[in-house]
């Protein structure tokens, strides 16, 4: 064999072996991206999944008209104010007779939930009727005892070192054999605010102030977006100015997200004087910080529309505008829109701005319009995390599950669009 | 020409609508004053120990009577003050929350923005704890060997300063254990670790007479002395997130944690607390006195707004009654240390009758 062939084959070995070397790096790369993304979910999964359920325990009530309206008002005022702890003690001692002193009848009293006479109130307001008649009413359990029939709480511990009492456990137990306490779906964490309790705190008004938040946003960052794009791309002539304002826009984008909210604070609400605390200032400055994002996006979308179509609208004889809005801007919306709700999707997941704006806040009622106090996802994630009430722990995972369910409808809805709507040249 | 004017149209509510974007907030300036005039709703801010006691009063207030929910806002005592005293108007707080008593200057701060009347309420106690894991044994401590262990300078034993080298709890006091000094603590913008700081570090620091000396000729030096944490290795910031402290001491049994009582309270079953000068950080000995890590916590109202919001005199009667932070209240079982029967009645007495703050 000539020596030649032998030295390629010695080098072609090489290459192959350098290809393959290559190739394995990009799969270990892969694969630790995946175990890290798979461990992330899980550990998520595995603290937050809890959450979805919540004990509750049923007792007999007997809503007693002598207790909760004496003087036989139906006053609903008088009705949601009423002592309904009476009545509740009076069921759980039905169920565990042998607790006599006062101090014991409060620890019992405990093992409930101090909103589950909120709950009972509420059923009286809605139908008075129910007054004077007994009914079987579930009711929340407090975070304690949900979190030791959740297998949170281990019983062998020295006694003093748990919250949970030897006595609260028996009594758990008594309720355990007549079947007064389950786990059921946690509907409270969809349909309430953020609360102190535990087991009473729910995601639904931080939700809102997402959604409002985003909606300003989306009002005033697609508009404006969309018609910078458009006229820097379609319009205006190439140069310094223009250029200027590239390189702006660029750097905008690199912005932390936190000067945004510093820019909300001294502009919004101290010169503007916006109410502090609203999605409508949370909206505008998250509008601010995607802003950038939508005209980059968007321009690269225009661009890469061929310039042929404009020359075909332009020799039928269309006007600019017409070439633009009748053919280029159609062609690019499903491209803008991705950009647009990939922004969005890290808008929604953004606090540090918030912070600035007094968004980071307790706030129990629902937000109705964007002028309410409001806070949003990740802030509620954020403070049920800062909590020292155990039962928020899950509470935290599960809220960071639903945020994630939201990012992944929002980008699965930019694939969608992507894959379904634009079309390629 | 139909689609040219259609097109037309559209593109000037294009042009409307973006330019919408420009003066909505001149357009909304202009109702502002109108909408806050009539606020209904407490404002409150400060201190982020507070803030789950003032949250747990704030929505028993709210369910229980008919005013809206009180917001609490977290930002600190600090931020807390300078929100507070920045002006009367309704875009500023009623309350303000705060782990420490307010100082004269943002008295005088309050003065300048016309808030003359400031009625000031005490919450209750809090203690700070030094904690480790269960796994390992219970530390006693001394308020000098947190001194010695934490200080960047130590006395070098004639009466000058060396830089801290103590790598071992042994190195400083032979009592203790040969564990390597690991204490994991908040970063300095924290309420908790300017609490420490004055209250364990300055107590330990005050033990060597020639320092305490020191305090009557050069205050600074003094200051900087008692109050400098060590910057190696030995020290940890672990960041605002108290919880985040506690898995820590799970993972790393020889470390130690600084955090509030409530969060010791909430994981007695993992974590334990050091005893410091012999003292256990208990309820009882942190609500007596005589754990020497404990602080007051208070809040601040406008006392010009009590006649303006509805609702802030029933939040303050909420706050002061028994059943909230009387000795046996509800805030008691959110960790928080109420003051005495008889403390805690001088002080509702005061608050309900709107007594303007003295400073002496």
């Amino acid at each position: 064999m000539p020596n030649y062939i032998l030295s390629t084959s010695r080098l072609m070995a090489k290459r192959h072996a350098r290809e393959k070397r290559f190739k394995w790096y990009g799969r270990i790369a892969i694969f630790i991206s995946i175990a890290f993304l798979v461990f992330m979910f899980s550990a998520i999964i595995f603290r937050g999944a809890s959450a979805f359920q919540q004990t509750k325990i049923s007792l007999d009530i007997n809503f007693s008209e002598s207790i909760l309206d004496p003087s036989s008002s139906r006053d609903p005022d008088l009705l949601k104010r009423a002592n309904y702890k009476p009545i509740v003690v009076e069921s759980l001692l039905s169920v565990i007779p042998e607790v006599t002193e006062r101090r014991d009848r409060n620890r019992l009293y405990k093992l409930l939930s101090t909103g589950a006479v909120f709950d009972l109130s509420e059923k009286v307001a809605d139908d008075p009727s129910i007054l004077g008649k007994s009914k079987k009413v579930w009711l929340l359990a407090s975070s304690e005892v949900d979190l030791f029939m959740k297998g949170k709480i281990d019983p062998n511990v020295s006694e003093d070192l748990r919250r949970l009492k030897d006595r609260d456990i028996e009594w758990i137990e008594i309720l355990k054999s007549e079947g007064r306490i389950k786990k059921k779906f946690n509907k409270t964490l969809f349909t309430n605010g953020d609360s102190r309790e535990p087991e009473m705190a729910g995601i639904l008004g931080a939700a809102i102030g997402s959604f409002f938040s985003l909606l300003v946003c989306f009002l005033i960052a697609f508009p404006l977006g969309i018609l910078t794009a458009v006229y820097l791309e379609e319009y205006a002539k190439k140069n310094f100015i223009t250029d200027f304002i590239e390189v702006n826009i660029n750097n905008l984008a690199a912005v932390p997200s936190i000067v945004f909210g510093l820019l909300g604070l001294s502009i919004f609400l101290n010169f503007f004087h916006l109410p502090r605390s609203t999605p409508l200032v949370g909206g505008i400055v998250l509008a601010l910080m995607t802003l950038p994002t939508i005209i980059i996006a968007s321009r690269s979308i225009l661009r890469s529309i061929p310039q042929s179509i404009r020359d075909a609208a332009l020799g039928l004889g269309a006007s600019k505008t017409q070439t633009t809005f009748h053919h280029v801007v159609p062609l690019a919306m499903p491209g803008m829109l991705t950009g647009t709700i990939l922004g969005m999707a890290r808008a929604l997941g953004e606090t540090a701005p918030l912070l600035m704006i007094g968004m980071v806040a307790f706030i129990v009622d629902i937000p109705k319009g964007v002028t309410d106090v409001a806070t949003s996802l990740p802030v509620q994630i954020f403070l049920w995390a800062d909590s020292p009430e155990k039962g928020f722990v899950e509470r935290t995972s599960a809220a960071i599950m639903v945020l994630l369910a939201f990012l992944i409808l929002m980008n699965i809805c930019a694939v969608y669009l992507r894959k379904r709507l634009e079309r390629r040249w | 020409m139909l689609k040219k004017s259609l097109l037309l149209s559209l593109m000037t509510f294009g042009l409307t609508a973006c330019g919408g974007g420009d003066i909505k907030p001149d357009s909304i300036k202009s109702e502002v004053p109108a909408s806050t005039e009539s606020r209904d709703q407490i404002k409150i801010v400060g201190s982020s120990t507070v803030y789950p006691f003032a949250t747990t009063v704030a929505e028993n207030f709210g369910r229980s009577t008919s005013f809206k929910t009180p917001i609490v806002e977290s930002t600190g005592s600090g931020g807390g003050l300078k929100l507070f005293c920045s002006g009367l108007g309704d875009n500023h707080p009623d309350i303000t929350n705060a782990s420490r008593r307010i100082k004269a200057s943002e008295v005088e701060r309050c003065a300048e923005n016309e808030i003359f009347d400031i009625v000031e309420v005490k919450v209750g106690y809090d203690g700070i704890v030094m904690a480790n894991s269960r796994k390992s044994n219970q530390m006693n401590l001394s308020l000098k060997d947190v001194f010695l262990a934490l200080a960047k300078d130590v006395p070098d034993g004639s009466g000058g300063l060396k830089p801290n080298s103590y790598k071992t709890w042994n190195d400083v006091n032979p009592a203790l254990s040969t564990n390597k000094i690991e204490v994991m603590g908040p970063p300095p913008t924290s309420g908790t670790r300017d609490a420490f700081v004055e209250l364990a570090m300055e107590g330990g620091c005050k033990t060597f007479d020639w320092i305490k000396a020191l305090k009557k000729t050069d205050k600074k030096a003094y200051k900087s002395l008692c109050h400098t944490i060590r910057e190696d290795e030995h020290f940890i910031e672990a960041g605002e997130n108290d919880n985040l402290i506690v898995q820590k001491l799970n993972a790393n049994p020889n470390a130690l944690g600084i955090f509030g009582f409530s969060f010791l309270e909430q994981n007695a079953d993992s974590v334990q607390g050091s005893t410091i000068d012999a003292m256990p950080p208990t309820f009882e000995n942190i609500a007596e006195g005589s754990y020497p890590v404990s602080r007051s916590l208070y809040f601040y109202v406008k006392k010009d707004n009590v006649n303006k919001i509805p609702g802030i005199y029933e939040y303050l009667a909420e706050f002061m009654s028994d059943r909230a932070s009387g000795p046996d209240g509800y805030l008691a079982e959110k960790g928080l240390i109420p003051m005495n029967l008889d403390e805690h009645s001088e002080w509702k007495a005061s608050v309900l009758g709107l007594e303007p703050l003295m400073l002496n």
